[in-house]
């Protein structure tokens, strides 16, 4: 008895071991197969009008080539986390990547995880890749390889209550002086309305100090891609941008980011806002602004050194390196960024377009409020870059946000400055 | 693939006992949980193992990217880094004692007074509960907004209360203690119901011999109630100092990435985000977290010390 019940026990384990093995040796086999059709692709990125126009585009697509197109959205800070883990496992479950280039074209392509797409961009004369505006391919492109197609332009405007100015007879300011004089006396915190709403915790407000920077005649580096936040410009600058926020801005201020400063001003509670103009959409929706007949959209006001606002690539789509569908990623990134698909995103969702023929017509801007459309196409003294240009932008933004904290908080914006610029030339030493 | 001779232990069995099912045999036991030991190794022990791996690198950006060993220096960083690192060990020690004692004073507080049998009992205990099913970062979201320092709910009560209005998690000097409000308004029902289970457990006749010796309730809460409940309250102790070492979601929500801009809520798990998802240092990042866990295991190790001393006296 003994001996059979052992004999079963040996055929218990043998059939288990024997599937285990069959099974490892077939997942041998597998992998490869490149060559098949391709039925799906995943797309994931962080949410963006771009985004909300996709949805549409997506299903479009589904019908008209059969291929699905999986889309994930992500928050901005969540995409990144997201995009980290799974390049670091190099994981292809996904294909292509909305991304933001100055956040992390460097450190990705670096990495290999971007795939070099300079020979598709180049390969459709119809598709037109010089129909992008110039200064957007230059910033998907490095050391002459290009990462991306990029899919929308942002730029640093001017918000401001028209009804408000009208009534205490301020003209639009035109420079930052100017905007000062109106912020001071539009000013009335004791009925909870403040002059200016802005960006003010110490990393998101590094890329809207940018323009105030620049307007000042300064910038974070140099030519030779030193730190330069220690310059009389630059302390100047840090000082202004505190100033505004610490005299005339909302209590809190450096708690604040983009959601929290365009809540104040879509409440009603503040007069001026300046950040993105892709914001726009969020102060004509009726459902979460009150100012929807009362905003109005004015150029970046003119510092000592001139008008020099960001102008540049929030959103750009980029192939997975270790995706094993590239030429169908491609196929989709071409179809969805051709000149007719970049107009539908622009008439339907307000998405600003990479493409100069998409401003060129005037059916697709009708939509784009009316103000903002000739800001968009005056792109003269525009910069192209809106934070330091390095491979560990997080670091920097904390150490060249630092000066503008100080600034708000009323501390020593001079001396911060130039423990700031020490630390960002080390970070920026340590790169070389 | 091989298709021309299979392996000897897939050939036929000619005689009983050889090969693999003779090893099997022998071996059984290890057989039998390899499943349940390779899943340990795979989800517990690899990780830490790697982690410990990483931090004695310069691991960056990638890690599949080349990179070197550099022995005890990420560690020598941290311990040198008076700017970011100890302040956010002291942060991690104030956020996790105030909240902790906080918490057990006011569970017990109203564990006691849901002891005791009353109308609504029921109903009144569901309700208590409902912080800790809510999402922390939705719990995290929804406070940010009562605490807006100029349209929040709580500035509103402040004023109509005749009281200044504060920044609450806007404030430098306020954040942390705002956020460990919220921490004792997530957390506490949880040390309400594991005290509430204690209570139920306790015997009732040292009680009844005391109320006849004419102790009067605080004696004997004090000298029955307390000392019956402390392995209870030990047990909660420990399990939620551990949680409100590691708080992420809840500062995460309110303070963002670096803590606030004068990183006023950094705590260490704060600190070892920012470094590894927010700079890519995964080498520095994995170090900072071997630091944090020997913390865990010393203070964890000094109060089971404590507690058995406790026992024994």
């Amino acid at each position: 008895m003994i001996t059979r019940s052992r004999r079963n026990r040996r055929a218990a384990l043998a059939a288990p071991l024997a599937l285990a093995l069959a099974a490892g040796l077939m997942a041998c086999a597998g992998g490869g197969g490149s060559s098949e059709k391709v039925t799906d692709l995943t797309l994931i990125a962080a949410n963006s009008p771009w985004t909300e126009g996709l949805k549409d585009l997506a299903t479009e697509y589904e019908d008209e080539t059969g291929v699905k197109v999986n889309l994930e959205f992500y928050g901005n800070e969540q995409l990144n986390d997201t995009l980290k883990v799974k390049l670091n496992a190099q994981s292809s479950d996904f294909d292509i990547y909305g991304y933001q280039v100055q956040d992390i074209m460097r450190e990705f392509s670096r990495n290999g995880w971007l795939a070099d797409m300079t020979d598709y961009v180049e390969s459709d004369a119809d598709w037109n890749w010089d129909d992008f505006q110039e200064s957007s391919r230059d910033a998907v492109t490095l050391d002459g390889v290009v990462y991306g197609v990029p899919v929308m332009t942002e730029r640093h405007i001017m918000y401001y209550r028209a009804d408000l100015l009208e009534a205490a007879g301020i003209p639009v300011p035109t420079t930052l002086d100017e905007l000062d004089a109106a912020a001071a006396k539009l000013n009335d915190p004791t009925n909870g309305f403040y002059g200016i709403a802005m960006r003010g915790a110490k990393v998101p407000l590094v890329t809207q100090f940018s323009s105030f920077l620049y307007s000042y005649g300064g910038d974070f580096q140099d030519e030779d891609g030193n730190a330069t936040v220690d310059t009389p410009e630059a302390k100047d600058a840090y000082a202004f941008y505190g100033k505004l926020l610490k005299d005339y801005g909302p209590p809190g201020a450096t708690n604040m980011g983009w959601p929290e400063a365009s809540a104040i001003f879509a409440q009603g509670n503040a007069a001026f806002y300046l950040d993105a103009d892709s914001q726009a959409y969020t102060f004509l929706d009726p459902a979460s602004s009150a100012v929807v007949d009362t905003v109005a959209y004015g150029a970046f006001p003119e510092g000592p050194a001139g008008s020099h606002p960001y102008s540049i690539v929030p959103q750009t789509v980029g192939i997975n390196e270790y995706s094993k569908k590239k030429d169908a990623a491609w196929e989709f990134i071409k179809w969805v960024t051709n000149e007719e698909n970049s107009k539908t995103l622009l008439a339907d969702d307000t998405v600003p377009s990479a493409r100069d023929s998409s401003w060129a017509d005037d059916a697709a801007t009708a939509s784009f409020p009316a103000g903002l459309v000739e800001i968009v196409r005056n792109s003269e003294g525009t910069v192209g870059h809106d934070r330091p240009q390095l491979e560990k932008v997080a670091q920097a933004r904390e150490i060249v946000g630092a000066p503008a904290i100080s600034a708000i908080e009323g501390g020593d914006v001079d001396s911060a400055a130039d423990k700031a610029n020490t630390d960002f030339q080390d970070l920026l030493d340590g790169e070389k | 693939m091989t298709t021309t001779s299979h392996p000897s232990y897939l050939a036929p069995k000619r005689r009983r006992g050889s090969g693999l099912t003779t090893w099997a045999d022998r071996h059984i036991k290890w057989l039998f949980t390899a499943p349940a030991i390779v899943f340990v190794a795979l989800l517990i022990i690899f990780p830490i193992a790697y982690t410990v791996f990483l931090s004695f690198t310069d691991s960056a950006s990638s890690v599949t990217r080349p990179f070197s060993f550099v022995g005890f220096e990420n560690y020598g960083k941290w311990l040198g880094d008076f700017e970011r690192f100890w302040p956010a060990v002291g942060r991690t020690a104030y956020f996790t004692i105030t909240a902790l004692v906080i918490e057990l004073v006011l569970g017990l507080a109203i564990a006691l007074l849901l002891r005791k049998t009353f109308r609504g009992q029921s109903i009144v205990r569901v309700f208590i509960l409902l912080p800790l099913v809510a999402t922390p970062v939705a719990v995290g979201m929804m406070w940010l907004l009562i605490f807006e320092p100029s349209i929040g709910f709580a500035n509103v009560l402040m004023k109509s209360l005749g009281l200044p209005a504060q920044l609450w998690l806007s404030g430098t000097d306020t954040a942390l203690n705002t956020i460990v409000f919220i921490d004792v308004w997530q957390w506490t029902p949880m040390v309400i119901l594991i005290l509430l289970a204690g209570l139920s457990t306790l015997p009732e006749e040292p009680d009844e011999a005391a109320r006849v010796d004419g102790a009067n309730a605080w004696q004997r809460f004090r000298h029955i109630t307390l000392p019956l409940l402390m392995p209870t309250l030990a047990a909660a102790a420990i399990l939620r100092s551990i949680d409100a070492m590691k708080t992420f979601d809840i500062i995460y929500a309110t303070k963002g990435r670096t803590g606030g801009s004068n990183n006023e809520a950094e705590t260490l798990n704060m600190l070892a985000y920012n470094e590894s998802f927010g700079n890519s240092q995964y080498g520095s990042a994995a170090a900072l977290l071997m630091l944090f866990l020997m913390f865990i295991i010393i203070i964890l190790t000094a109060l089971t010390i404590l507690r058995s001393k406790g026992h024994r006296a």
